[in-house]
Order: structure tokens, then C-alpha cells, then sequence
């Protein structure tokens, strides 16, 4: 980094304010931006269940079992649920956002956010259920 | 355009990985992280699971999915050590732990999405 | 006596004090005044070695920017009874320098506007005599909105990025960079694609998005930095996969 020149030669005894650590705890939506940014510790942490389903799939059905039992692991549960949650509120402030950074024009207006959102939803509900259905399918 | 940065290219893994995530793991940690898990529903025997993942298309699915995801997580991983804790400085040290593991995810859902039988 | 309001102004003297500190006053709670309003009482009947700046009054010049209990606000544009029955802190903007009281010292945010070229860019340059240049209805529309910025800093002190890094060209600076960017008069997209595609430009932006929540113009900076982003990584894609590909 840089010094920033400008500052002290006009005001040698200007007073700057140091941001604490904890600048992220004073404000409700700074709070919710921390969360939200955290969120992507729980994806990564689904990733990784992902690919330890996919090992034991790999060696066999006794593994698969194995794996599947270790996920009822009460400590494990309570971890997903909470992964849940943060996953969730990804999604929702993603999809919410997506319109700030595509300002969506049709015949020379900018489409309502609300208008450009909206599909998002459909898709993901469209997709949630798609899978479910692949995975529930009986025979 | 000399000293053009990697950001553009780092930020577009981001932002796919943020779809990625927003449309498929709300449902499938729901499902195995807490449905299954807790017997709300009956999971799909081994059979039935190995017959969907080795299917091209949900290989190509769950490889894509491991793959954005985790630099998405990367991504803004790095940026929260940066800001939330204020240690910049030890951005080396970040970009090797945030970066590496991505890599190191993706390379083993390659892997292992390769040789599933 | 009629209803008062305290008011904790900050102040900070150089020449007496390493430290800002919080000094009280009692001013007239009057309904239909404005913070700045009470400041100006204070100025005028209290304590005339208060310093802040102010001009329009009316939410034009920008430059009343202050933080009013934690808020970073236009002082001519926030009311008193928003705050009744009290106190209300007022202290200066985050996130810069203090020079004096309320007045904080602006240059770094002059010298990064500057760097981004927020005029009309033009490679042919024609003479006035050759007439203007025209624009429809809807060209204006597509930056209008970016248009309406008054350079109050408002946003820059909401933005914790620039906080933490003072490198950041923060949120106004883009949006502006953006207002002449999607202006069909202008040609200088690419000179500023240079300032705003380094690390310390665009990508320094998490998107809190609290600019765009704070801003008394509803000029959406948050908005056009992800909008920025996403032509800047269009942009990349573009150079790097057809390098013969003039931009
Ligand atoms: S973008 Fe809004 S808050 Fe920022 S300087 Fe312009 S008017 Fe003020
Ligand atoms: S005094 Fe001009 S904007 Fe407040």
C-alpha cells in the first residue's frame, strides 16, 4: 500500500479515527453483510460432505452405509441445521441482489427489481423440486 | 492494457459459485444434512444414488457444483479475513489457504467423480 | 421557557487537544428545525468557535455530511424532532480525517473523483460552433439516476471498505465513473476501465451495499459497482479469449 500523500501536508495535526476490528458488530446491516459473507464457510462445509458422499459411494455399499449413519450424528445434525440456515440466507440475498448488478432494460426502461428477482425464485423452486423428485422417485 | 489483474476472472468463479450454491445446496443439505438424517424422509438406497450420480449429466452437475462453490467460498472467504479481522497483511498466507483449498476440492470431485464405478 | 434539546457536538481543537471530545448544548426544540438549523444556533447565540460547513441549506451542495447519532446523514435534510426528545450526537463524517469540529478533510476523496474523469471524454473534440451534442430521452435516462450525485461523502463514510482501505476509490467516485461511462456522448469508457479495473478500483467492493442505503440521492453506488463488475469480467473474458479483439 501506498501512503496517501495528500493528507498531513496541509493539516499536519488532523485526527483520524482508527476502524476497530469489531466495526462489523455496531451495525445491524453491517451484522447482516458479516452473516452473509459467512454464509460461504457453510457452502464450502456442504462441499465437503458432498465429496466425502461421493468417496463412500465409491467403495461400496457397507461405506455408503457407514456414511449415512455418520451423518445422524446429533452434533452433525445441529451443525447442517445451522449450515441450513446460512445456505438459506445465501440464496435469498443473492437472488435479491442479482437485479443491482443486471439493471435488466426492456424498450428502454429499467425493469422493476422486483421483476428481475422474481425469476430466480421460480428457478430455484423448479430446481429444489426437480431433485427432490430424482431422489424420492420410487423404483 | 498491461498489468491488467486476475480479478475479473477470480470474481466470475465467484459469482457462479453463487448461483451454483443459491440453487442447489439449499435442498440437498436440507435433505441429507437434516430430512434423511432425522427420518423425516426415506433416503434412496446405495443403488438407486449410485445409478443418478453416474449418470454424465449429474456428474458434470455435482463436478461444476464442487467446483464454483468453492471458489466462491474462496472468494469471499479471503475478503472477509481481510476486512472482518483486519489482517491484510497476511494476504499470501490467505490467498494460498483460501485458493489452495479450492483447488484441492476441485481436483479431489474430479477425482472422485471420475473413478465412481 | 419553551422546549429545548441537547445537542453533543464533537469537538476537536488541535492546538488544545490530541483527542476529539463531546461538549453539550442546549438549543430551542423548534419542529421545524433541521441539525444543521441547531448547529447554526449554537454558532450564532452559544459558541461562535464551532466549526462545520454548510452552504445550500436546501440538500444541493453536499457539503453538510456530519454523523448524527451513529448515522451518517445531511444535516440540513435531518430533522430535529426525527431525534425528540434526544440528545442527538453529532459528530463528523466517518472514515476521514478530522481537520477541526465537524470538518473533515476532503482531499483524498477530490484527488480519487478526479482520477476517475467523471467529464464528457471525447476523441474528436469538435468545436462549439459545430453545434452540440444530441441525446435522447432515453440515453438520459440510462444515467440519470448516477447523474444525481452531489458529492456529499455521504457514502464513503457508510462504507467500510474504505474504512479499513483508504487505497479504495469508493462509492461515489464508480457511480460517477459509471454515470459518464453509460453517457452516449462520451468516449473515455476505456481510460477509466484502467483507473477502476485495478485491485484498489472495482474489486475492492465487497458489496455491503450500506452507500446505497445511506445515500440522500438515491444515486445507487452499490448498484453500480456490481454493474461495473460484471462488464469489466465481460471485458476480460472478451480480451482474453479474442486478444485480436480491439476494445
Ligand atoms: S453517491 Fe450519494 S452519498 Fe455518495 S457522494 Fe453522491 S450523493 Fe452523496
Ligand atoms: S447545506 Fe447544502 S446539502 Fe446540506
Amino acid at each position: 500500500m501506498k501512503p496517501s500523500t495528500a493528507y498531513s501536508q496541509y493539516h499536519p495535526k488532523w485526527h483520524r479515527t482508527r476502524v476497530s476490528t469489531l466495526w462489523w458488530s455496531r451495525k445491524w446491516s453491517y451484522l447482516k453483510f458479516m452473516l452473509r459473507e459467512l454464509s460461504s464457510v457453510f457452502v464450502a462445509f456442504y462441499v465437503v460432505i458432498l465429496l466425502l458422499q461421493l468417496h463412500a459411494l465409491g467403495r461400496g455399499p457397507e461405506a455408503y452405509l457407514e456414511f449415512q449413519l455418520w451423518l445422524q450424528n446429533p452434533l452433525l445434525v445441529v451443525l447442517n441445521g445451522i449450515g441450513f440456515l446460512f445456505v438459506l440466507f445465501h440464496a435469498v440475498t443473492w437472488f435479491n441482489l442479482t437485479p443491482k448488478a443486471m439493471a435488466v432494460r426492456l424498450r428502454g426502461r429499467r425493469l422493476p427489481n422486483v421483476l428481475v428477482a422474481a425469476p430466480n425464485y421460480a428457478v430455484w423452486l423448479a430446481v429444489s423440486a426437480l431433485i427432490v423428485f430424482l431422489l424420492m422417485r420410487q423404483g | 492494457m498491461a498489468n491488467r489483474s486476475n480479478e475479473p476472472f477470480l470474481w466470475a468463479l465467484f459469482s457462479g459459485g453463487g448461483v451454483a450454491a443459491a440453487f442447489l445446496i439449499p435442498v440437498l443439505l436440507f435433505l441429507y444434512g437434516l430430512a434423511f438424517p432425522l427420518g423425516w424422509l426415506q433416503p434412496p438406497d446405495y443403488e438407486r444414488t449410485l445409478g443418478l450420480v453416474q449418470h454424465p449429466l449429474t456428474r458434470l452437475v455435482l463436478f461444476l457444483l464442487c467446483f464454483l462453490s468453492l471458489f466462491h467460498w474462496a472468494h469471499r472467504f479471503r475478503f472477509t479475513l481481510y476486512d472482518g479481522l483486519q489482517i491484510k497483511h497476511l494476504n499470501p498466507a490467505i490467498n494460498l489457504f483460501c485458493y489452495g483449498g479450492a483447488v484441492t476440492g476441485t481436483l479431489a470431485a474430479a477425482y472422485l467423480l471420475w473413478t465412481l464405478p | 421557557m419553551a422546549e429545548t434539546i441537547t445537542i453533543e457536538v464533537a469537538r476537536y481543537r488541535p492546538e488544545q487537544e490530541a483527542e476529539p471530545t463531546l461538549q453539550s448544548y442546549e438549543v430551542p426544540f423548534n419542529k421545524d428545525w433541521v441539525v444543521l438549523d441547531a448547529l447554526n444556533y449554537i454558532k450564532d447565540h452559544v459558541d461562535g468557535s464551532l466549526s462545520f460547513r454548510w452552504s445550500c441549506r436546501m440538500g444541493v451542495c453536499g457539503s453538510c455530511g456530519m454523523t448524527v447519532n451513529g448515522e451518517p446523514k445531511l444535516t440540513c435534510a435531518t430533522f430535529l424532532s426525527h431525534y425528540h426528545p434526544g440528545p442527538i450526537r453529532v459528530e463528523p463524517l466517518r472514515n476521514f480525517p478530522v481537520v477541526r469540529d465537524l470538518v473533515i478533510e476532503m482531499t483524498d476523496f477530490m484527488e480519487k473523483l478526479q482520477s476517475v474523469k467523471p467529464w464528457i471524454v471525447r476523441e474528436d473534440d469538435p468545436a462549439p460552433a459545430e453545434g452540440e451534442f444530441l441525446q435522447t430521452p432515453e440515453q438520459l435516462d440510462k444515467y440519470k439516476q448516477f447523474s444525481m450525485c452531489i458529492n456529499c461523502m455521504i457514502c464513503y463514510a457508510a462504507c467500510p471498505v474504505y474504512g479499513l482501505d483508504p487505497q479504495f476509490v469508493g462509492p461515489a467516485a464508480i457511480a460517477l465513473a459509471q454515470r459518464y461511462n453509460l453517457d452516449s456522448r462520451d468516449q473515455g469508457k476505456q481510460e477509466r476501465m484502467d483507473v477502476l479495473s485495478q485491485h484498489e478500483g472495482i474489486w475492492g467492493c465487497t458489496f455491503v451495499g450500506e452507500c446505497t442505503e445511506v445515500c440522500p440521492k438515491n444515486v445507487d453506488p452499490a448498484g453500480a459497482i456490481q454493474q461495473y463488475k460484471l462488464a469489466a469480467t465481460q471485458e476480460w473474458f472478451k480480451s482474453f479469449l479474442m486478444p485480436w479483439s480491439k476494445p
